[in-house]
């Protein structure tokens, strides 16, 4: 407890973009309610405060603590154990900490091709190629930057984490939900799901909750959301638009295929399974409507990325998790 | 090293032709490698890629597919789905840097014991050409994380915030 007698709460951000911040934001006057019943000691994006304050408070005294992004470097991996010591509920929010996100599509290449991308290529102003160095000797001293890891953590692969909150961001809604939930737990007039629990969405697939008509699915042809105008009412992926609703939990109210986008996957596997990419190929190879392997790899043609299709939310915490050149990469 | 690789590999197969065909070939005495470790499935479609990627990750350096030839399952066509998921998996495979020859789909008759045979030897050379797989453990056998992943680092390698 603080000085007011407040719980503490904290938010972080490692590797990610930001926009878990603002699906927290995003609650709108339930902010108030943060604010109300909680004191807020650490969120980097909404107020200052130093990596000194965290580490001189007491191990535990911080009672829910938000962390998203992915384990990229070292300082991330840091941050990711600090705040595990100093907190008693940690939420692997949103899914850079739950599943490795975007970040983790980095775990296809190594750290030279990364560097080169980010550094050297037509879109980078930097004719001497400099690139960075973990450290460097300077007149004034050693200067240091956090080490760049060669393949992308999830939070629940650095440390013990509690509770899992996915999506891409979260849903307000569900954060809300989430955020009111542990305000009646501290009040004593609810109890905390068990450990290990995801929270904040549902058990089943975005296919449930999504309202497009559904019938037996036969594809001949993968399209791109761009090449057709897509009819408004019926299932995507009967119209040849690779959607991730049949292996990506639910919880969202099926945002994107409401409007017209295919589902991306960014809730995740759904309970019980072991690797996302696998459940949603299963289900796309099922529904090629051909017998004859030439027309088959013709039809599959029409996914030009199937790593990066079906891995896009999930490639660190999936069973091979990196690609030879990134886990090679020392 | 290389002389003495023994490939690991996990076969799939499926109990109305592939399965019967190791079989034929056992009773027939047929001698073929002893890599392949067979697990038994009712259909080849009945082979979810999480096998394969399971079977890759937990130490395999092969995985060989097998099932009733197109048009000849006991379940009518789900060996066609079994072939999809192969094709579709072989891609994603390929862009995490595992080589096609690794993973293979070879459809097997009842009466096929001495294909089936051929198969498997020129797979285990295939394989042991190429090297063991040797992809990290990343967890354990029960899914659960590996003690080190959870160690706290040496004190020198924590960074200066």
């Amino acid at each position: 407890m603080s000085e007011n007698g407040k719980p503490k709460f904290a938010m972080y951000w490692a590797a990610s973009c930001g926009g878990c911040e603002i699906a927290v934001l995003n609650i709108h006057e339930k902010i108030l309610d943060v604010d109300a019943n909680f004191d807020v000691v650490f969120w980097p994006v909404a107020m200052d405060a130093k990596y000194k304050d965290v580490e001189a408070m007491p191990d535990g005294s911080i009672t829910l603590c938000l962390f998203n992004g992915a384990i990229r470097n070292s300082e991330n991996e840091h941050l990711a154990r600090l705040l595990r010591r100093k907190s008693k509920i940690l939420v692997a929010f949103g899914s850079c900490a739950c599943e490795g996100c975007i970040p983790a599509l980095a775990n296809l290449t190594n750290r030279k091709e990364i560097f080169e991308a980010a550094y050297a290529s037509v879109s980078t102003d930097n004719p001497q190629g400099v690139m960075p160095q973990p450290s460097w000797q300077a007149p004034e001293g050693d200067l240091h930057i956090p080490q760049f890891y060669p393949v992308v953590k999830t939070l629940a692969q650095v440390v013990k984490v509690d509770y899992y909150m996915p999506g891409c961001p979260p849903e307000s809604h569900q954060i809300a939900a989430v955020v009111d939930l542990v305000i009646q737990a501290l009040q004593g007039q609810a109890s905390l799901p068990p450990a290990g629990t995801v929270i904040g969405a549902g058990m089943s697939t975005v296919c449930d909750e999504c309202p497009r008509a559904r019938h037996e699915k036969k594809i001949k042809k993968f399209v791109r959301i761009q090449d057709i105008k897509p009819d408004p009412t019926l299932c995507l992926l009967e119209q040849g638009i690779l959607c991730s609703g049949p292996a990506t939990r639910s919880g969202c109210s099926a945002l994107c295929p409401k409007a017209g986008a295919p589902c991306v996957g960014c809730y995740g596997p759904t309970d019980g399974v072991l690797d996302y990419g696998a459940r949603l190929m299963t289900a796309i190879a099922s529904v090629i409507d051909s017998t004859d392997p030439e027309e088959i790899n013709r039809i599959l043609d029409g996914i030009p990325d199937p790593a990066g299709a079906f891995y896009r939310f999930n490639m660190a915490s999936s069973l091979l998790r990196a690609a030879k050149p990134a886990w090679t990469d020392k | 090293m290389a002389d003495t690789f023994e490939p690991i590999i996990i076969g799939f197969t499926c109990n109305w032709c592939s399965y019967r065909a190791a079989d034929l070939a056992g009773t027939a005495r047929v001698k073929y490698a002893p890599n392949v470790r067979l697990i038994r499935l009712m259909c080849s479609g009945r082979l979810d890629p999480t096998f394969v990627l399971k079977a890759l990750a937990g130490g395999a350096d092969g995985v060989l597919i097998t099932g009733c030839h197109p048009g000849e399952c006991h379940y009518l066509e789900q060996n066609y789905k079994a072939m999809r998921r192969f094709y579709l998996l072989q891609r994603t495979l390929a862009q995490l840097g595992i080589e096609p020859q690794r993973v293979k789909l070879v459809w097997a008759s009842a009466a096929e014991g001495v294909k089936l045979a051929q198969e498997i030897n020129n797979m285990v050379e295939e394989v042991r050409a190429l090297g063991p797989l040797r992809w990290p453990a990343w967890a354990n056998a029960d899914g659960s994380l590996l003690a080190e992943e959870h160690a706290e680092p040496a004190a020198n390698e924590e960074v200066k915030a």
